[in-house]
C-alpha cells in the first residue's frame, strides 16, 4: 500500500480497525499519495484522509459504476492492459440478457426459488475450446456482444447525477473521485482500494468489491505494486480460517465440500477443475487426492476413491444462521464454540440465545465468561422474562482455553502471510489449546467406538489421528504443520516434505491438507518462523513469514510487466521477464510459470499450467484473464448491479426491481424485515442505521470488555447522530436514546455529531445512524451495554451467506429502553403500526399471498428459507482468493 | 538506611558536588540509581503475533517464572515495525486479567448456578454426548437414496481468533464424524 | 532566562555532566489518529490504575478527560466546523508572519507585517476538507526547561534526570502535593488511596499510593537504552521520541511543509526557549490555539523568581546544613 499514488479506503474505517496497518497509509500519503474515504461516517480515517466523501450506505455500487462509465465514456481505462489481461474482448453467449434489458434482473432467473440459472451468462464459443479456456475473442473490443460493449451498456445509466441523487455525493466530490483515480492509473502511477466488512456485510456486499475489481481491472491496477483491490480482515487468522476452513462449504485450498448427488470422485474434481482447462485449478484432482490421503493415509486407496465417499454430502446453504433456525427448532443437539461469542456477534441476537436455550448441551471454550456461555442466568430474555434459567434444559460446559502466548501455532494474516507464534509460557489451571481440546476429543470419541463395526464409524477409525505430544498432552503443532505441507509418500523422496503443489499427485504417492499451503514446510523447515528482520530486507520482505501460494506476496504479478515482459514503467516494476536468464524474475516470486516466454502461444492440449499463453496473467482462471464479466462464480450476476437494501426507504433510482432478487431471509416471527419504500409501513422505522468496530474494542467484546486499559477508553455503548436528526428526534447531547427495528429495540448514549451528516437524495433527507456492535448485556465483563446485533435481521446475501449488518432501518426516540416485558411491548407496537406482525396481518388485508415481514414486496420476495447449492463453493471466483490481491 | 553515610545524605551531597541546587545527581534515591527494566531480569522473550486483527503485528512476548510479564510490538516485524494498537498494546491484560477463567465450569440442564468439575470427566462426558448427538441426528441418505452420510446434530462455531493447526484438526475429526455445520467468523 | 537552567540545557546543572544530550518527545498531531495505543502502552508498562467511572465523558471520543495521576498520556479529541478552521488558518500564518521563534519563516519578514507578504510564492491552496475536522492530539508531561515542579519540590522527590527529563522517585515523595500546584500544565497529581475496580467485583490494589505522579519518560526504559513504551507503539510515528534539539528541527521543518501546502493553522507548542516555562522537553504541532486542545496559551513557571530569593535564603540553608551533620554525629554515638 505504501507503494500508491492514490488509496481509496470504501468499506472501511481503517485507522480505527487496523491502526498499525494504517501506518502503510501514512507512508504513502508522506510520499506523496493522495487518500480519499468514502463512508456513511467522517470517522478517524476521514480525519487523516485529503478527503472524506460522506455517502448513503449501501449505494457504492452506483458511485463505482459510475467511474466505470466514466472512465469508459472518455477512454481513460489502461487499454493495453485491459486488451491483453482481462476478458474485454471476450464474445458472451447470444442469450444472456443484461439489467438494462430485463429491468434489474439478468438472464436465467426463476422468481419460484430465487435464484439464477448462469447458463445464458457464458462465454461464446464451441464447448471443447470453452474448455480449454479459448472463448470466441474480438481484440478490437468492438463486437456488440464483446464484454467491453456490454460494460458500456451496463453502466451507461450510472451517471453523476444518478450518483448525485442516490448516494448524496455531489457532482464535484464525484468528479474528485474519478479525476484522481483516472489521474493515479496507467503504467506509471498505481491506485490501491481496500476495502472490509463495509462491504462484505450487504445483501450484495460481494458485488461491491466485484465492482472495484472491474474498475481496478480496467485501469490495469491489479497485479502491480500499489495496485490492488485489498481486503482489510478482521481477525487474527479469518485469513487462516477461510484457507484452512473451519466453514460448511469448503474443504483446506477452497475445494469444494461435495453436494448430494456427486457420487463420483472423478466427475467431483472435474467440477473444480477439469485437466484441460488453463491454470493451476487443472490439477484439482491432485489437491483433492493428496487431502484424502492426508485425512485417511493408508486407508486412502485408488479402490476406495481415496476415500472420498467418506464426505459427507451438502444439500444446500449451511451456514451459521441456518443452525441458528435449526437450533430453534430443536435440530440440533450440541454446540461447540471456540472463542465466539454469537449471543453478541451475530446478527439477530435474541433467536441466537433463544436457540442456544434450545439445546441439549454446549462447550464454550474461552478466555472469559462471555454472555454466550452466560445467557440462561444473565441473557436479556432472562430480564425481560421470556425465558426462565429453571426451564432453560441447556447443559454448559465452560473449558478455558489457552491463549496466543500459551501454544506455538500459526496465524495467517489479511495478506495471506503465515507467520508463526512461539510459545512463551504454558497455560494456567485447566486451560488447553484448542489444538489440544480437538486432539483429546478425537482421541476419546475414537476410543469409545474402537469396537464398532459400524460402516459410519470406519471415517472416524480410520482417520489419521496420532501427533506427537509433549509432557503436558500438548499436540505438537509443527508436526500439524507438517501433514497440511504434505509430503512424498513413496519413490526416493518418501517422507520428503513437499516443497510445492506443483509435487502433488492424483496416484496417491503423495499427502497434504491443504494444497495453497505447500511449501511452508518445505525442506522439513518451518518456513511460516522465518524472521529475517525487516530492516534487513527490501519493502517485500520475503524472508519473514511465509505467504501462500509459493511465498508469493502480490497475486498475478505477471502483470506487473507488459505484453511482452517489459516493465510497464520503472516506476512501478515488480516482475520482469530476462531474455537472457530465460526466465522471470523481480523483487516478487513471479506469479507465472518461471521458464515460459511472454510471447509462448501455450498448449491448449496440454491443459494447466503448460495450456498458458505467455501473457495469460491471470494464471488461476480457467481462460487465464482477469474478469470484468464473471460468467461464473457469481451466483446473482455477471456484472454488479445496483439495487437497494431490503429495508431502505428509497425506491431503487434504475429498476422496478427495488432488492438483491437473490437474497437470502428467513421467515420467521422473530426475524420481521421493514418492507421499506414498497409498503405503507416502511415510514415507521424511517433511518438508516449501520454497525461497526472501534478502535478501543473487538468484535463481541470478549477479548476487549474484560481488559480494564480498554473499557475506560469506550465504557458504554452509543449511538452516533448528527445535529439535524438529534434535533428531529428530540435528542440530547450524551443523553440516552432508544433505537427500534423491526427485530428489536436497544438503549444507547447519544453522541451528536457533525460527523454524520444527512444525506440528500433527491428530494428527500435519509438520517444515518451508526452504532458500535462491541457490547453485551452479560454480568460478567467489566462494562455492559446493549448489543446493536439485536436490532439486525438474519438476512443474508446468497453468495456468502453473510447478514447485512451495514444498512438497515430503525426509528430513535429519546430516553431509556423499557425494561422486563414492557421491552416486546414496545417492539410489537412498532411493528403492528408498520403493519408487520404476522398474526394480526390477515385482520388488516385478508391475508395477502405476499409474506409479511419478509422485507420489500417487490414481486420477487423471498418465500421461505433458502439458499442457492453453489453458495460461494465454486473455487475459481471465491472472493478470499480473488479479491485479495496486492498492497 | 543503616549503612547510610553523612556524605550520602541528598543535601550534603547537593553541596559537593555539580549540583549545587539540589535538583539533579545529589537527590537521587537508591531505588532510582538502581532502576532497570522490569523486562531485564525476564525468562525469556518469545516472538509471537498479535490475537486482535489480521494485521498480524509482531509481539515480543517477555515471561518470567512461567507468567508473561510484559508484551510489546516486535521491531523485527516488516508488517508492524513494533508498533501496535491499543488492543495489541494491552495484551499483557488478556493474559494476566484477573476475570480470566482458568478452572472447568460446569451448569447442569435447568441448573441456577456454576459448579466445579474435573477436566477428565468433562472430556468424556461431551466424547459421550459428541457420539450420542451425531447418532441422534444421522443421515444416512437423502429421500431419494443418494448418500448423504451426515449428521446435523452437532454444530460448531469459531476459528478465526485459533491456529492454522487447530482449525485443521477440527475440520478433520468433524468431517470425518459426518459433522457439516462447522463455521467461523468469516461469515459473520 | 532564570538560573535554574544554563544555555547547555537543563541537565547540565544538575550534576549529570554531558554525556547524555536532552531527550524528549515530539508529538505531531497531524499524523495522529486518535487509537490511544500510547495511553494504554503507558499504563500497561507503568501498570497505572485506570481512571473514571465508566461512564462516557461527554467529549467525543475521549472517556479518559484529562492528565493525571494515572493517565500519563492523554488523547483530546476536538470536531470543528468551517468557521473554526478559518480561524485557525489565520492565526497559524499570523504566528509565522510575527517570526515566532520556533516555526521558522523561510526568509526574514518584516514583524507584524502583512500575512500574504510573508508567504509569496508558497502554494497556499488548502486541504480537501475545509469544512470539518476532527483533531486529536496527544498530550503528556512536558518535561519543562524549568519545572515548577520540581523547584519546588520540598523532598527531593522531584528531580532532574540525566536525559534531562523530570522524574518523581516514589520512594521519596511524602505526598505532600505542593508540585501539583507548581505546575503550569495541571500535568503532576496525588495519586489516591485505595484499589481500583476492574468489574464485576475484581479489584487491584493501587500502587504508589499517595505520592506525586506523572510521565517518567520511561525512565527504567531509558537506563536500558529503550524509548518511552507510548513512542515505541505510536503507529503512525505521531509521537516520536529523541534527542530534543534534533526534534524541535524536525518539527520546525514540519510546519514549514505544512505553510507550505496551506495549513498554516500548523504551528509549534513548547519550541520557545523564551517562553514562560524556557521550553518543553515535549514539544507539540498543533494544528489550532493550544487552549482548543486543553493547553495554557502561555504557561509561566510559578518558580520564575526562585533564583533571587534562593540568593537569599542561601544563609539559612547552610546553617541548617550544619545542624543536620551534628545530628547525623550524634546518631553515630
Amino acid at each position: 500500500m505504501a507503494n500508491a499514488d492514490l488509496v481509496v479506503i470504501e468499506g472501511s474505517n481503517m485507522a480505527e480497525a487496523h491502526p498499525v496497518g494504517f501506518q502503510w497509509v501514512m507512508e504513502a500519503k508522506k510520499r506523496g499519495a493522495k487518500v480519499i474515504h468514502i463512508d456513511p461516517r467522517f470517522t478517524r480515517t476521514s480525519a487523516n484522509a485529503d478527503r472524506h466523501i460522506a455517502i448513503r450506505a449501501g449505494t457504492d455500487i452506483v458511485l463505482l459504476g459510475a467511474v466505470i462509465r466514466h472512465v469508459l465514456e472518455n477512454e481513460l481505462y489502461f487499454k493495453e492492459y485491459v486488451q491483453a489481461y482481462t476478458n474485454a474482448s471476450t464474445i458472451i453467449a447470444e442469450d444472456y440478457a443484461d439489467t438494462e434489458d430485463l429491468d434489474g434482473l439478468f438472464s436465467g432467473y426463476d422468481p419460484e426459488t430465487g435464484t439464477y440459472d448462469n447458463s445464458s451468462w457464458s462465454y461464446d464459443g464451441p464447448q471443447d475450446r470453452l474448455d480449454r479456456g479459448l472463448p470466441e475473442r474480438d481484440e478490437t473490443m468492438q463486437h456488440p456482444r464483446s464484454v467491453l460493449q456490454i460494460l458500456r451498456r451496463h453502466y451507461a445509466r450510472y451517471t453523476p447525477e444518478l450518483v448525485e441523487a442516490t448516494c448524496g455525493i455531489s457532482r464535484e466530490e464525484f468528479e474528485y473521485l474519478a479525476d484522481a483515480v483516472a489521474e493515479n492509473s496507467g503504467r506509471d502511477r498505481t491506485t490501491v482500494f481496500a476495502y472490509a466488512l463495509g462491504w462484505t456485510q450487504h445483501q450484495g456486499g460481494p458485488q461491491m468489491i466485484r465492482t472495484a475489481s472491474v474498475l481496478q481491472l480496467l485501469m490495469g491496477n491489479i497485479g502491480r505494486p500499489g495496485g490492488g483491490v485489498m481486503a482489510l480482515r478482521g481477525h487474527a487468522t479469518i485469513q487462516g480460517s477461510t484457507d484452512i476452513p473451519t466453514l460448511y462449504h469448503i474443504l483446506p485450498g477452497y475445494l469444494p465440500m461435495p453436494k448430494v448427488g456427486q457420487d463420483d470422485f472423478h466427475e467431483f474434481t472435474r467440477a473444480i477443475g477439469k485437466k484441460e482447462q488453463k491454470g493451476y485449478w487443472a490439477n484439482a484432482e491432485n489437491y483433492t487426492t493428496s487431502l484424502l490421503k492426508a485425512w485417511w493415509g493408508d486407508a486412502a486407496t485408488a479402490e476406495n476413491d481415496f476415500g472420498y465417499h467418506y464426505l459427507p454430502k451438502l444439500t444446500g446453504a449451511h451456514g451459521t444462521y441456518q443452525t441458528t433456525m435449526r437450533m430453534n427448532e430443536g435440530g440440533v443437539d450440541g454446540y461447540f464454540l471456540y472463542g465466539q461469542n454469537p449471543a453478541v456477534g451475530s446478527a439477530n441476537g435474541r433467536l441466537q440465545r433463544k436457540g442456544m436455550a434450545q439445546l441439549k448441551w454446549m462447550v464454550v471454550r474461552d478466555f472469559y465468561m462471555i454472555e454466550s456461555a452466560t445467557f440462561w442466568k444473565d441473557g436479556p430474555e432472562i430480564e425481560s422474562g421470556e425465558l426462565r434459567t429453571e426451564e432453560i434444559g441447556t447443559e454448559m460446559f465452560f473449558l478455558p482455553a489457552a491463549n496466543h502466548t500459551e501454544k506455538a501455532g500459526s496465524f495467517t494474516q489479511t495478506q495471506r502471510m503465515v507467520q508463526w507464534r512461539d510459545q512463551a509460557v504454558h497455560p494456567p489451571g485447566d486451560a488447553q489449546s484448542d489444538l489440544q481440546f480437538t486432539y483429546e476429543l478425537g482421541k476419546r470419541v475414537r476410543e469409545k467406538l474402537k469396537d464398532s463395526t459400524d460402516e459410519r464409524d470406519r471415517p472416524i477409525l480410520e482417520l489419521t489421528w496420532d501427533y506427537p505430544t509433549d509432557e503436558n498432552g500438548e499436540p505438537d503443532a509443527e508436526a500439524v504443520l507438517a501433514e497440511i505441507n504434505g509430503r512424498h509418500l513413496s519413490g526416493e523422496k518418501a517422507g520428503q516434505p513437499l516443497s510445492s503443489f506443483n509435487e502433488m499427485k492424483a496416484d496417491g504417492s503423495t499427502d497434504g491438507g491443504c494444497w495453497i499451503y505447500a511449501g511452508v514446510y518445505a525442506d522439513g523447515v518451518n518456513q511460516a518462523r522465518r524472521r529475517t528482520p525487516g530492516s534487513e530486507q527490501d519493502e517485500i520482505a520475503a524472508e519473514w513469514g511465509w505467504a501462500w501460494p509459493a511465498n508469493r506476496r502480490i497475486l498475478y504479478n505477471r502483470a506487473s510487466a507488459d505484453p511482452q515482459g517489459r516493465p510497464w514503467s520503472e516506476r512501478k516494476k515488480l516482475v520482469w521477464w530476462d531474455e537472457e536468464a530465460g526466465r522471470w524474475t523481480g523483487d516478487d516470486v513471479p506469479d507465472f510459470p518461471i521458464t515460459k516466454r511472454p510471447d509462448d502461444p501455450g498448449d491448449p492440449d496440454a491443459g494447466g499450467a503448460a495450456a498458458l499463453a505467455g501473457n495469460d496473467a491471470f494464471t488461476m482462471q480457467a481462460d487465464g484473464r482477469g474478469w470484468l464479466f464473471g460468467a461464473t462464480g457469481m451466483v446473482d450476476g455477471p456484472l454488479p448491479t445496483h439495487y437497494e437494501a431490503p429495508e431502505s426507504n428509497v425506491r431503487n433510482p434504475l429498476y422496478t426491481q427495488q432488492s438483491n432478487p437473490t437474497r437470502v431471509t428467513f421467515i420467521d416471527e422473530d426475524n420481521l424485515s421493514s418492507p421499506g419504500a414498497m409498503g405503507e409501513g416502511g415510514s415507521v422505522y424511517p433511518h438508516v442505521f449501520t454497525t461497526y468496530r472501534i478502535t478501543e474494542h473487538h468484535t463481541a467484546g470478549g477479548m476487549s470488555r474484560f481488559l480494564p486499559y480498554l473499557v475506560e477508553l469506550q465504557p458504554q455503548m452509543y449511538c452516533e447522530v448528527s445535529p439535524e436528526l438529534a434535533e428531529e428526534a428530540g435528542l440530547e447531547p450524551y443523553g440516552w436514546a432508544t433505537i427500534i427495528s423491526a427485530r428489536s429495540a436497544i438503549e444507547a448514549k447519544v453522541l451528536v455529531t457533525e460527523r454524520m451528516k444527512p444525506i440528500r437524495t433527491g428530494d428527500s433527507t435519509v438520517h444515518q445512524i451508526g452504532m458500535p456492535f462491541h457490547f453485551g448485556r452479560g454480568h460478567e465483563a467489566i462494562v455492559q451495554g446493549d448489543g446493536a446485533n439485536d436490532l439486525i435481521g438474519m438476512n443474508l446475501d446468497a453468495n456468502v451467506q453473510i447478514q447485512n449488518s451495514k444498512n438497515n432501518s430503525c426509528a430513535i426516540r429519546p430516553g431509556r429502553r423499557p425494561r422486563g416485558p414492557a421491552l416486546r411491548e414496545l417492539v410489537d407496537d412498532y411493528r403492528r403500526r408498520a403493519g408487520i406482525l404476522p398474526a394480526e396481518q390477515a385482520q388488516v388485508d385478508g391475508g395477502g399471498v405476499d409474506p409479511v415481514g419478509g422485507g420489500p414486496v417487490d414481486g420477487f420476495s423471498p418465500a421461505s428459507v433458502r439458499g442457492p447449492l453453489e453458495a460461494g463453493a465454486v473455487p475459481d471466483n471465491n472472493p478470499s482468493m480473488k479479491e485479495l490481491d496486492n498492497r | 538506611m543503616g549503612s547510610k553515610t553523612f556524605l550520602d545524605w541528598p543535601v550534603i551531597r547537593q553541596l559537593r558536588g555539580a549540583d549545587p541546587t539540589g535538583r539533579g545527581t545529589s537527590v537521587t534515591s537508591q531505588r532510582t540509581r538502581d532502576l532497570e527494566p522490569r523486562t531485564a531480569d525476564a525468562d525469556g522473550v518469545a516472538q509471537s503475533i498479535c490475537p486482535y486483527c489480521a494485521v498480524g503485528c509482531g509481539q515480543r512476548i517477555f515471561h518470567k517464572d512461567g507468567k508473561v510479564i510484559q508484551i510489546e510490538g516486535d521491531p523485527d516485524s516488516p508488517v508492524s515495525r513494533g508498533r501496535l494498537c491499543p488492543k495489541g498494546a494491552a495484551s499483557e491484560q488478556l493474559a494476566n486479567s484477573k476475570h480470566r477463567q482458568t478452572t472447568v465450569r460446569y451448569r447442569r440442564p435447568y441448573g441456577t448456578d456454576w459448579e466445579d468439575l474435573d477436566l477428565d470427566t468433562a472430556m468424556d462426558m461431551i466424547a459421550d454426548r459428541f457420539i450420542e448427538a451425531r447418532r441422534r441426528h444421522w443421515e444416512a441418505e437423502d429421500s431419494q437414496g443418494r448418500p448423504l452420510r451426515r449428521t446435523m446434530g452437532i454444530a460448531s462455531l469459531g476459528g478465526a481468533t485459533i491456529d492454522n493447526e487447530e482449525n485443521y484438526l477440527i475440520k478433520k475429526f468433524f468431517t470425518a464424524a459426518g459433522a457439516i455445520q462447522i463455521e467461523n467468523q468469516a461469515r459473520i | 532566562m532564570t538560573l535554574l537552567s544554563g544555555p547547555e540545557g537543563p541537565a547540565a546543572s544538575t550534576g549529570w555532566g554531558h554525556d547524555q544530550p536532552r531527550k524528549g518527545f515530539f508529538t505531531d498531531t497531524s499524523i495522529c489518529i486518535g487509537c490511544k495505543a500510547c495511553e494504554v502502552a503507558c499504563k500497561e508498562w507503568n501498570r497505572n490504575p485506570t481512571d473514571g467511572d465508566l461512564q462516557i465523558l461527554g467529549q467525543s471520543y475521549d472517556n479518559t478527560g484529562e492528565l493525571g495521576a494515572n493517565t500519563w498520556r492523554h488523547v483530546a479529541f476536538v470536531e470543528q466546523g468551517q468557521e473554526r478552521i478559518e480561524q485557525a488558518r489565520e492565526s497559524g500564518r499570523k504566528l509565522v508572519s510575527l517570526g515566532m521563534p520556533g516555526i521558522g519563516p523561510k526568509s526574514g519578514g518584516r514583524r507584524g507585517d502583512l500575512p500574504e507578504g510573508d508567504l509569496a510564492g508558497v502554494d497556499t491552496t488548502p486541504p480537501d476538507t475545509p469544512e470539518f475536522r476532527w483533531l486529536m492530539s496527544s498530550d503528556v508531561c512536558k518535561h519543562c526547561t524549568n519545572a515548577g515542579c520540581l523547584d519546588v519540590c520540598p523532598t527531593g522527590a522531584i528531580y532532574r534526570s540525566e536525559f534531562g527529563s523530570v522524574v518523581v522517585q516514589p520512594d521519596v515523595c511524602n505526598g505532600c502535593g505542593t508540585c501539583v500546584a507548581a505546575c503550569p500544565f495541571g500535568v503532576i497529581e496525588r495519586r489516591d488511596d485505595g484499589t481500583f475496580t476492574t468489574g464485576a467485583g475484581g479489584t487491584d490494589e493501587v500502587p504508589d499510593q499517595g505520592t506525586a505522579k506523572k510521565c517518567t519518560l520511561c525512565h527504567d526504559r531509558l537506563v536500558d537504552g529503550q524509548e518511552p513504551a507510548c513512542s515505541a507503539t505510536c503507529p503512525t510515528q505521531s509521537i516520536r521520541f529523541g534527542d530534543h534539539e534534533e526534534l524541535v528541527g524536525d518539527a520546525q521543518e514540519r510546519v514549514q511543509q505544512l505553510h507550505d501546502r496551506g495549513m498554516t493553522e500548523a504551528r509549534l507548542y513548547g519550541a520557545n526557549a523564551n517562553d514562560g516555562v524556557g521550553g518543553t522537553g515535549s514539544v507539540f504541532l498543533l494544528l489550532d490555539e493550544p487552549e482548543v486542545y486543553g493547553l495554557p496559551p502561555d504557561p509561566q513557571v510559578s518558580t520564575k523568581f526562585l533564583p533571587q530569593m534562593f540568593a537569599k535564603v542561601g544563609i539559612a540553608a547552610a546553617g541548617m546544613a550544619t545542624v543536620a551533620a551534628l545530628s547525623f554525629l550524634g546518631g553515630r554515638r
